[in-house]
């Protein structure tokens, strides 16, 4: 069939409000402050894309027929079994990683911000496994998993989060900025929206390899996830802009978690919907439900596609929840109970296995293998990390500058890097 | 008009301070060139020679500015050009030797820039690599950040330093900081000019000295330009420096006559400039105030003082060892800029100075900087906001006493 872009269809409200109407009053609510997105959502549904060349498809047409009542709603997509190991384990992976750095933060091994990503895995899983080594992720501070999806070895990433110096940063960066050069995670951002220019320089790379200095296979795409709160920063729009002038080949994936910290997406946003954007600046714009991991991967599979094909970019808003709070300092009481237990029920993981064992994919026990195998390496991890050293004092002033000359010169007339005492020194020039 | 003159100015001062020395370096840049194989000139800034085990010398090559070109004949004459000129050259030439160089920034590709220092760049190099952007300083200086990452050498050109200001949040966060905090995976090899300072009734918005606010931003190294055949070799130096540098340069000094030489040259970084050398009192600066202090340099010789002139050039990291050699040979320091008087370069100066070479000074740092004040459009006003000629006449004269 086209692709799920390429049709023209009359404006969908999302889903959440009209095909649950029984949840419409939890959206984005508060426990003492219930608002009613079906009524926004209505209006600001009357503007026509009729006129804009791109569609606007709430949700990926095959995909939508066949929700469950059971609220589970995974579609009947064919994955071979080895796929669905595959993307059963990195699951598994993200989340036992995320409920270990909890115990580890309480136990007082790691510190400062810490953001989880318990809930989302299916967003990242979708994604990330679809990529080769080459292609780029830029991510916000709520980025262990993209990493570790991305394939970060589970033990530079707790390292990283302990300080220590076999980090996949040496201890410099911390929860906040993974980085990976061999893996090609471009960071781990601390302010909202930064990364979302440098997912955009990082796409412009790709298309100067190819139209510049004329490499005929360099087509890497860049996948760049930030929140709904990031949607409303200039940087967001300057840089959808700039991607679809200039058809970069990134995707622009919105995990939209209804919350930016304890702000309702609602109470933030003039038009929450925020696939809708995408049209306004000449890209498709797409909503899918980002607790499905399959419906996730079919439209990533085409977005990243069609980035590679030099089509350009994609704006995917996917619909999903994080289980814990922003972060580990968030009490989390703004939040309404039962929201949170609806979005329970949709837990990625669990909607995965039964999809999986009702399709007889996998038996139970083959699960039970992955979890335990899951479990050990995150035990491993946390063990290497505590054996691994903290950063030494030489280390502080190493990697400032790229070129250390960049230290300047001394009374002396030597530059100050040179001079074997510098590192026990200070920096300032 | 009033810059022109103070160009000629500049030039007539240095040739008659430095005959004897350009002479002397002539004789050793003859010996050098017949000695070494490669087209370079290699004088240290002093006059000393460089031995080849100097490890400064292997890539990048100090040059004096007090070597004129046209004052030594057995070099070749080289040739006359503007300053904005010079800096298309050395910016075209280092897209010419190496690929991943492009540029971004607003009306850089078909308008050739609003300084014209991209003229007809983009027609030899095709939209992408001089790419014009839309008006968002923050994001498109983020996707230098983003590129220079993946492996590509971008050029930001902001119309204007002031508008950068847009993009502090990417020149901070990203530009300075994600070489360390990706733990030295990533380097970030972005340059970033364009034009600042108090220009002719700009109004204050577009008349921002931004090396202060910048200055502080750990990671970054900050250089200033003067004159044409600085702003060649520092441009081409901070093109191929794997840090990120930013160049500043100055609205009223693009039209600024030099004759360059016509071989290639780069100059370093993190070098101070003798100016003119001297024995009674130091006299600090960059950019603009260069001139204005030449200006004042030749009443003060009339007047029977004999001022050292240093343009220090890199504003971050200061050259200690030029500036630490002058004061320890004249005693007494003025530093002479255009920045505000509250945290600017003039304020890390003094108190580089005081730290380091207290023992030497006979009286305290004297800095004349900028008023704080937002620079008003009426003419009158904007004068008496910058430094001029007879104030630091004034200050010199009362710092020898």
């Amino acid at each position: 069939m086209s692709s799920a872009f390429s049709t023209i269809s009359t404006i969908q409200p999302l889903h959440r409000t009209i095909d649950n109407p029984s949840i419409s009053p939890l959206l984005g609510s508060t426990s003492t402050h219930k608002l009613c997105s079906f009524h926004v959502c209505n209006r600001t549904a009357s503007a026509s894309s009729v006129r804009r060349r791109f569609s606007v498809v709430a949700d990926s047409d095959v995909v939508k027929q066949q929700k469950t009542k059971s609220g589970s709603s995974l579609s009947s997509l064919l994955i071979t079994k080895e796929e669905g190991l595959e993307l059963y384990e990195d699951m598994v992976l993200g989340r036992s990683f995320e409920d270990m750095c909890a115990q580890m933060y309480y136990r007082g091994k790691m510190f400062g911000f810490v953001h989880l990503y318990n809930g989302q895995e299916a967003v990242s899983t979708g994604f990330i496994k679809l990529l080769t080594k080459e292609d780029c992720v830029v991510s916000t501070y709520r980025d262990h998993v993209h990493a570790l999806s991305k394939g970060v070895p589970a033990r530079q990433v707790m390292s990283e989060l302990f300080g220590k110096t076999t980090g996949c940063c040496r201890g410099q960066g911390g929860s906040m900025h993974m980085f990976s050069k061999e893996y090609n995670v471009l960071g781990g951002f601390a302010f909202i929206g930064e990364g979302i220019p440098v997912s955009t320089g990082a796409a412009f790379t790709s298309k100067y390899r190819r139209e510049v200095l004329k490499k005929a296979n360099a087509d890497q795409v860049t996948l760049a996830f930030f929140g709904d709160g990031t949607c409303n920063n200039g940087q967001f729009f300057e840089c959808l802009n700039m991607a679809a002038l200039w058809k970069l080949p990134i995707v622009f994936v919105v995990e939209n978690n209804l919350w930016a910290i304890g702000m309702s997406h609602l109470r933030a946003t003039s038009d929450p919907e925020i696939w809708k954007k995408g049209p306004a600046f000449g890209m498709p714009g797409v909503h899918i439900d980002g607790m499905d991991v399959l419906k996730v991967r079919k439209v990533a599979k085409e977005a990243v596609e069609r980035a590679r094909r030099g089509e350009g970019p994609t704006l995917i808003e996917c619909e999903t929840y994080r289980f814990r709070g922003h972060s580990l300092a968030d009490p989390d009481e703004l939040r309404d109970p039962a929201e949170k237990a609806h979005y329970a029920t949709r837990d990625p993981i669990t909607a995965l296995k039964k999809y999986m064992i009702e399709n007889k994919l996998v038996n139970e026990a083959e699960l039970k293998a992955i979890d335990k195998k899951i479990d050990e390496a995150v035990e491993d991890a946390v063990e290497f990390a505590d054996a691994s050293p903290y950063p030494v004092r030489t280390q502080l002033l190493e990697n400032v500058f790229a070129d250390p000359k960049g230290f300047g010169i001394g009374p002396d007339g030597r530059y100050r890097c040179e001079d074997p005492k510098f590192t026990e020194g200070t920096a300032h020039v | 008009m009033a810059v022109v003159f103070q160009g000629i100015g500049a030039t007539a001062a240095l040739t008659s301070a430095t005959s004897v020395d350009s002479k002397k370096l002539y004789i050793l840049s003859r010996r050098l060139v017949s000695e070494t194989k490669s087209t370079f000139m290699v004088v240290r800034s002093d006059g000393r020679l460089n031995s080849g085990s100097n490890r400064r010398a292997q890539k990048l090559i100090t040059n004096a500015v007090a070597t004129k070109a046209d004052s030594s004949p057995a070099t070749k004459p080289g040739h006359e050009l503007l300053l904005f000129e010079a800096l298309r050259e050395g910016l075209e030439e280092e897209m010419e030797r190496d690929a991943r160089v492009c540029v971004m920034g607003e009306d850089v590709g078909h308008y050739g820039g609003s300084y014209k220092v991209t003229k007809d760049l983009a027609n030899k190099y095709g939209d992408l690599r001089v790419l014009d952007t839309p008006i968002a300083e923050n994001s498109f200086t983020g996707m230098a950040i983003g590129a220079a990452m993946t492996g590509l050498r971008p050029i930001v050109e902001g119309m204007n330093m002031g508008f950068l200001l847009l993009a502090f949040n990417q020149i901070s966060n990203n530009c300075g900081m994600l070489h360390y905090t990706s733990g030295g995976q990533f380097t970030i090899p972005v340059v970033i000019r364009g034009p600042g300072g108090v220009g002719r009734q700009l109004g204050a918005e577009h008349s921002q000295r931004l090396e202060s606010y910048f200055q502080s931003i750990p990671g970054i190294q900050m250089v200033a330009c003067s004159t044409p055949y600085n702003a060649k070799g520092l441009m081409k130096a901070a093109i191929r420096s794997e840090n990120p540098v930013i160049l500043f340069e100055h609205v009223l000094l693009y039209n600024l006559k030099e004759r360059i030489p016509d071989e290639e040259y780069i100059l370093n970084l993190e070098e101070a400039e003798m100016v003119r050398p001297g024995e009674h009192i130091t006299i600090l600066t960059y950019s603009r105030m260069r001139y204005h202090v030449m200006q004042a340099a030749k009443t003060l010789v009339n007047k029977g003082y004999d001022p050292e002139v240093i343009d220090i050039r890199s504003l971050k990291p200061f050259d200690l060892h030029t500036i630490g050699n002058s004061v320890k040979k004249t005693h007494r320091v003025l530093i002479v800029e255009e920045c505000m008087r509250t945290g600017g370069i003039g304020a890390s100066l003094t108190a580089a100075i005081n730290e380091y070479f207290h023992d030497y000074l006979d009286a305290p740092v004297v800095c004349l900087s900028s008023q704080d004040v937002p620079t008003p459009y009426a003419g009158t006003l904007e004068e008496w906001t910058v430094v001029q000629p007879t104030q630091i006449v004034t200050a010199v004269e009362q710092l020898c006493r």
